[in-house]
C-alpha cells in the first residue's frame, strides 16, 4: 500500500501548491469539458448541442422556462398538470399517441416539472431525430385539450401526490419545512400542488398556462448524442424555427423579507421507524443572491458532508457515536434562492436533543475555527477530478445544460465548473459559511416515531438527506419515484 | 381509443417524416473483446476511448439465498463491510483514498450473486484495481466498522418495515416461496443481523470469492494489453474453487391469495404476481414480448392504458419478468387510493385473463417488437450500463455474440408463439396479491401484521 500512499501524496501535494493558480489543477483534466455549442433560432428559441459519438443515438430535450414557482396563486400544481396533459394530443396526434409513436420507433420518452422549468425528452436512434423533433414542435404549438382526457389525468396527478407525498411522513415534513424556509417566495409551494387546489384545476387553467408560457422564445432545445451543430441547425430551423415568437410575461418572483424568528417543526407518525433531524438556512444559488458564494458553498458542503471522511460523519458518527448518519446538503441550481442545511439521524438510545446539541457544536466550531487549507484542497481535488464522470451518459449532460440555461446561466458557466471550483479559496469558504449560517434564521425540522405506536420501538432509520429544490421527475415507466435530476448535478457526482 | 384509428395516425405521421417503419439500428454494434490474462483470467472488454474513465463490474455465484438459516442478511452485511477497511487501511484510510482518487469501489448482494465493481479515471486505474483486490482478499472487519454497519443495516430494515411498498413486496415473496430462501428479504431481519459474527463474514469471503464462478466485464479507456496485468493482479490471488452453492431449484407456491396488511395511509400499495419462467427457458423472448404488451411497456401497455390512461386510477402500473437462478416469477405493482383498490385488482385479473385467452394482436406484436429491438441499443450510453449487461450475459450463458443476435431473437417471435406463450404462462387464478393500506370493499384471504420476522 506504499504505492497507493505515494500516489495520493503526490496528487495532494501538487494540488496544494497549485491551488491559487487553478490552471495546474485542471490542466490535465481537459476531458471534463462537454464540448457543448449553442445557437439561437430566428424566433428566439435557444439551442444547445452536446456531441457524444459513442453510439448512433440521441436525446432531445425541450425545456420551458416556467415551473411551479411561476404559478398563479390558488393554482398550485398547474405547471406539472400541464406537463402530463402535453401527452394528450394535437390535431394531428391523437391523445396518448405521442408516447406510442415514440415507442413504435424504438424510443423512450418522458417529462418532468421543477420549480423553475418544465422539460420533455426522448431518446431515439439518430435516424429518428426528425420524427421526434416534429412531434415535440407540434405539441409546442398545437396542443388540444378536452375535459374527457383532462379529468382522468387529474386523478392521476392526485394519485401521484399520494404516492410521493401523502404516503410518506418524511416527504410530508419536507413539504411543510419548505413553507417555513421560504416566508414569501413561491418556492414554499409544492410543485406537485396542494391537494385541495389540484382538485380544482380545470382544462381552462391548463390551456391558460400553456398559452402563457409555451412559446419558442421561452424554450430551449438541448440535443445530446451522435450529432453536431451543422447537422442539427437545419432541422431545428425546419421544425422549431417556423413557430412564431409571441410575448411571454416577465417571471415575477417576489423576494424574501428578513427572517426574525427561528422556526421549529416536529412531525410524529406511526409510519416513522426512526427519528431524523435537519436544519436549513436560505442560501444563494448560481443565479440568485450572492451568487459568487455558490462555488465556495459547494466546497463547504463537500468538506462537511461529502461521504464517510467528511467532518460531520467523522465527528457525529465515528467519534461521538451519536448518529447513524450525518451530513450537509446544498444544491445551487435553483433560480432565485436555495437552501443550505445539515442533517443527522440519531443512533438507538440517543435523543434528538443530544444529537442537536452535538450538531450545533460542530456548526459553531466551523464558524469560529473555519475550514483548514488541507480540507479545502482535498475537497476541490475530489470534485474537479470526479467531474469527468458527468460525461459518462447521454441524458445526464442534457439535464445539466438544460437546467442551467433555463435559469439564465450560459454554456460557458457549465463548462467552467471545474475551473471555478478549483479557484475557491479558504477565505471564500469561511466567508460563505458566515454569510449563510445565522442561527436566528435557522429552520429546524424533526421527524419522530409516534411514541404511542409499537412500531416506533424499532431502532433508527437510515438517514435521509432532504431534497431541497424538489424537482419532480414524473411519468417514469414503472411509476416509481426516482431522484431529482438535480440542477446541481455537477456538484454531486460520485 | 379505437385501435384502427391509432394505427392510422401513427403510420401517417411516421410515413410523413421518416418514410419507413423499420428500425435501422443497431448499426455500429458494441464490440466485445474476450480478454484472457496470462494467469488465465477471462474478462469481457468493451473499449471506449472517448472518455478517460474505466468501469468494471464483476459477479460471484452465491448471494443472499445462500445465507445460513438464522443469519439472513450475511451476504448483504459482508458486501457493506468490504469497503470499510482492508489490508493495512482502516475504514477512514480506505474511504479517503477512494475519494482522493475520485474512484469508487462498490459491493452488493442479490439472491443469487454477490457483485463488485469499480469506477476510476484512467490514470488511477492501477491503484483502484488494487483497492478492489484488497477488499476481496484482505477485508478487515474491524469491530468499529462491523458495529457501525450492523447499526446501519438494522436501521434500514426498521425503515423498510414501515414502507408500504417494501412491506407489500416482502409479504408477497414470503407467501410465494414459503420455506425456500427466496422467501426471505436479502437484507435480513433485526434478529438475524444481530446473530452474524465476524467469523461468519470471513467465512462468506472465503466461500464466495473464488475464480471458478467469477464473471468480469470492463468498459472504458483500457486496451486488452493494459487490462491483462490488472486482471492477474486483482483476481489472481483468489482461490481457484469456491464452496458449492446449495440453493435448490423451486417453483413459486400458487396460493391464489389476497394478503392484507392494514396501514392508515391514503393510498394502498399492491404487489401482485404469479409463477414465471427462468432466463434459459426457450420461451423467454416470446414471454418478454407478451409481458411488454401486458404491463412492461410503460405508457403503451394494456395495464397502463386501462388503469391509468382510461380511468386515472393510479400514477403507474407495471409487470415484469423476474428471472431468478433457481426459479422465475412475473411480478407487478400498483398504488391507488384506498377506495379504488378493488377495481384496480379486478382490472389486473381481467387483463391477465384476456391476454391468456386471446394473446396479443398482430399490431401489438409488431409495435412491441419495434420498440424492444429499437430501444435495445439506447442502453449502451454509459460505461456502467454496458458493464452491467456484459456481466449478465456471462451469468446467463448468452454468448459473447448475444448483442448481435438479440434483436433477431425478438424479431423471430411469431403471433402464434406469443399466443401460445401467453396461454402457457399467464393465469389470472394463479395471481397472488399483497395489499398494504386501508382498502375499501376488499375481502382478503388473510390479514397479516406486516412485521418483519
Amino acid at each position: 500500500m506504499i504505492f497507493v500512499r505515494c500516489l495520493t501524496l503526490v496528487l495532494l501535494g501538487g494540488l496544494t501548491l497549485a491551488a491559487p493558480a487553478s490552471a495546474d489543477t485542471t490542466g490535465d483534466q481537459p476531458s471534463s469539458r462537454f464540448g457543448a455549442e449553442g445557437f439561437m433560432l430566428s424566433n428566439g428559441m435557444q439551442v444547445v448541442v452536446i456531441p457524444n459519438h459513442r453510439a448512433p443515438v440521441v436525446t432531445q430535450m425541450v425545456w420551458y422556462k416556467a415551473g411551479g414557482a411561476d404559478e398563479q396563486r390558488g393554482k398550485s400544481g398547474i405547471a406539472h398538470f400541464l406537463e402530463h396533459l402535453m401527452f394528450k394530443g394535437t390535431k394531428d396526434v391523437a391523445p396518448g399517441m405521442f408516447s406510442r409513436i415514440v415507442a413504435q420507433n424504438g424510443g423512450r420518452d418522458n417529462a418532468f416539472t421543477g420549480e423553475d422549468y418544465t422539460a420533455y425528452y426522448q431518446t431515439v436512434a439518430i435516424d429518428r431525430l426528425p420524427l421526434i423533433m416534429k412531434l415535440e414542435s407540434d405539441r409546442m404549438a398545437n396542443l388540444q385539450l378536452k375535459d374527457e382526457v383532462v379529468l382522468p389525468e387529474r386523478k392521476v396527478i392526485l394519485e401521484e401526490r399520494r404516492m410521493r407525498i401523502d404516503n410518506s411522513p418524511a416527504a410530508l415534513l419536507d413539504e411543510q419545512t419548505r413553507t417555513a424556509i421560504y416566508l414569501h417566495h413561491p418556492y414554499r409551494i409544492p410543485t406537485i400542488g396542494w391537494e385541495h387546489e389540484m382538485e380544482g384545476l380545470t382544462t381552462a387553467d391548463a390551456l391558460a398556462w400553456y398559452g402563457t408560457w409555451y412559446a419558442p422564445n421561452n424554450a430551449i432545445l438541448v440535443v445530446s448524442g451522435d450529432i453536431d451543430v451543422a447537422q442539427l441547425k437545419p432541422l431545428a430551423e425546419q421544425y422549431y424555427g417556423v413557430i412564431p415568437a409571441r410575448p411571454v410575461p416577465e417571471r415575477v418572483r417576489v423576494s424574501e423579507p428578513p427572517r426574525v424568528a427561528t422556526a421549529r417543526l416536529e412531525f410524529r407518525s406511526p409510519q416513522v421507524a426512526q427519528a431524523n433531524w435537519t436544519r436549513s438556512y436560505q442560501a444563494p444559488s448560481y443565479t440568485g443572491g450572492e451568487t459568487a458564494q455558490a462555488y465556495p458553498l459547494q466546497v463547504l458542503s463537500q468538506i462537511l458532508g461529502g461521504g464517510e471522511t467528511s467532518i460531520l460523519y467523522r465527528s457525529l458518527v465515528l467519534k461521538q457515536q451519536l448518529a447513524l448518519g450525518a451530513g450537509s446538503f446544498y444544491d445551487p441550481g435553483a433560480r432565485d434562492i436555495t437552501t443550505f442545511g445539515f442533517y443527522a439521524s440519531p443512533r438507538p438510545g440517543v435523543t434528538v436533543a443530544q444529537l442537536e446539541t452535538a450538531m450545533e457544536a460542530e456548526i459553531q466550531k466551523l464558524l469560529t475555527e473555519g475550514v483548514s487549507a488541507e480540507d479545502v484542497a482535498r475537497a476541490k481535488s475530489r470534485m474537479v477530478t470526479a467531474a469527468v464522470y458527468a460525461r459518462d451518459s447521454l441524458s445526464g449532460p442534457a439535464n445539466i445544460f438544460g437546467a442551467a440555461l433555463a435559469n439564465g446561466r450560459t454554456i460557458e458557466d457549465v463548462e467552467q465548473w471545474p475551473d471555478r471550483v478549483a479557484q475557491v479559496t479558504v477565505a471564500e469558504v469561511d466567508a460563505a459559511a458566515h454569510q449563510v449560517i445565522h442561527e436566528k434564521e435557522a429552520v429546524t425540522s424533526i421527524l419522530l416515531p409516534d411514541p404511542t405506536s409499537l412500531a416506533a420501538a424499532g431502532p433508527a432509520a437510515a438517514p435521509v438527506a432532504p431534497s431541497p429544490g424538489e424537482t419532480l421527475r414524473v411519468r417514469d415507466d414503472d411509476g416509481q419515484a426516482v431522484g431529482s435530476p438535480g440542477p446541481g448535478i455537477l456538484g454531486e457526482i460520485r | 381509443m379505437p385501435t384502427t384509428q391509432l394505427a392510422r395516425t401513427a403510420v401517417l405521421l411516421v410515413g410523413l417524416v421518416v418514410g419507413s417503419f423499420a428500425i435501422a439500428l443497431p448499426a455500429r454494434a458494441v464490440k466485445i473483446d474476450r480478454v484472457i490474462s496470462p494467469g488465465g483470467i477471462e474478462a469481457w472488454l468493451v473499449q471506449d476511448h472517448t472518455l478517460p474513465i474505466v468501469t468494471m463490474n464483476v459477479a460471484f455465484r452465491g448471494g443472499a439465498a445462500s445465507d445460513p438459516a438464522g443469519k439472513t442478511g450475511r451476504a448483504t452485511m459482508a458486501a457493506s463491510l468490504l469497503d470499510e477497511g482492508a489490508g493495512s487501511l482502516d475504514s477512514q484510510a480506505y474511504q479517503g483514498k477512494l475519494e482522493d482518487l475520485a474512484s469508487s469501489v462498490r459491493f452488493d448482494a442479490s439472491q443469487d450473486y454477490v457483485n463488485a465493481g469499480l469506477s476510476t479515471i484512467k490514470q488511477n486505474a492501477g491503484v483502484t484495481f488494487d483497492l478492489l483486490r484488497l477488499a476481496l482478499t484482505e477485508p478487515r472487519f474491524d469491530d468499529e466498522a462491523v458495529a457501525r454497519i450492523r447499526g446501519d443495516l438494522v436501521a434500514a430494515v426498521a425503515r423498510r418495515n414501515e414502507q408500504p411498498r417494501a412491506i407489500a413486496s416482502r409479504i408477497w415473496w414470503a407467501d410465494a416461496f414459503g420455506d425456500h430462501p427466496y422467501a426471505r428479504p436479502t437484507d435480513g431481519t433485526v434478529k438475524t443481523l444481530a446473530a452474524i459474527s465476524v467469523a461468519d463474514l470471513k467465512q462468506f469471503v472465503h466461500d464466495r470469492f473464488a475464480r471458478d464462478t467469477l464473471k468480469i466485464a470492463v468498459v472504458g479507456d483500457l486496451t486488452p494489453e493494459e487490462l491483462k496485468p490488472l486482471l492477474d493482479r486483482t483476481f489472481g490471488g483468489l482461490p481457484a474453487q469456491g464452496a458449492p452453492v446449495a440453493v435448490p431449484e423451486t417453483t413459486m407456491q400458487e396460493s391464489n391469495a389476497l394478503l392484507l396488511v392494514k396501514k392508515p395511509i391514503p393510498q394502498s400499495v399492491v404487489s401482485f404476481g404469479q409463477p414465471g419462467i427462468k432466463r434459459d427457458d426457450p420461451d423467454w423472448y416470446a414471454a418478454t414480448v407478451v409481458n411488454h404488451i401486458l404491463g412492461g411497456g410503460g405508457f403503451t401497455s394494456r395495464l397502463m392504458t386501462e388503469v391509468r390512461e382510461k380511468r386515472g386510477l393510479a400514477y403507474g402500473i407495471g409487470s415484469y419478468l423476474v428471472p431468478l437462478r433457481e426459479s422465475g416469477v412475473i411480478l407487478g405493482s400498483v398504488a391507488t387510493q384506498n377506495e379504488h383498490v378493488a377495481e384496480s385488482i379486478d382490472l389486473v385479473r381481467q387483463e391477465w385473463q384476456r391476454m391468456h385467452e386471446d394473446g396479443p394482436t398482430e399490431a401489438e406484436l409488431q409495435d412491441a417488437k419495434t420498440y424492444l429491438t429499437g430501444s435495445f441499443p439506447l442502453q449502451f450510453d454509459s460505461t456502467g450500463h454496458i458493464a452491467g449487461l456484459l456481466v449478465q450475459m456471462q451469468q446467463e450463458n448468452l454468448g459473447i455474440d448475444y448483442l448481435d443476435r438479440r434483436n433477431a431473437l425478438i424479431e423471430g417471435v411469431t403471433l402464434a408463439d406469443a399466443k401460445r406463450v401467453a396461454r402457457r404462462l399467464l393465469d389470472a387464478k394463479a395471481l397472488t396479491f399483497a395489499v398494504v393500506g386501508t382498502p375499501a370493499n376488499l375481502t382478503p384471504t388473510r390479514v397479516l401484521d406486516g412485521k418483519g420476522s
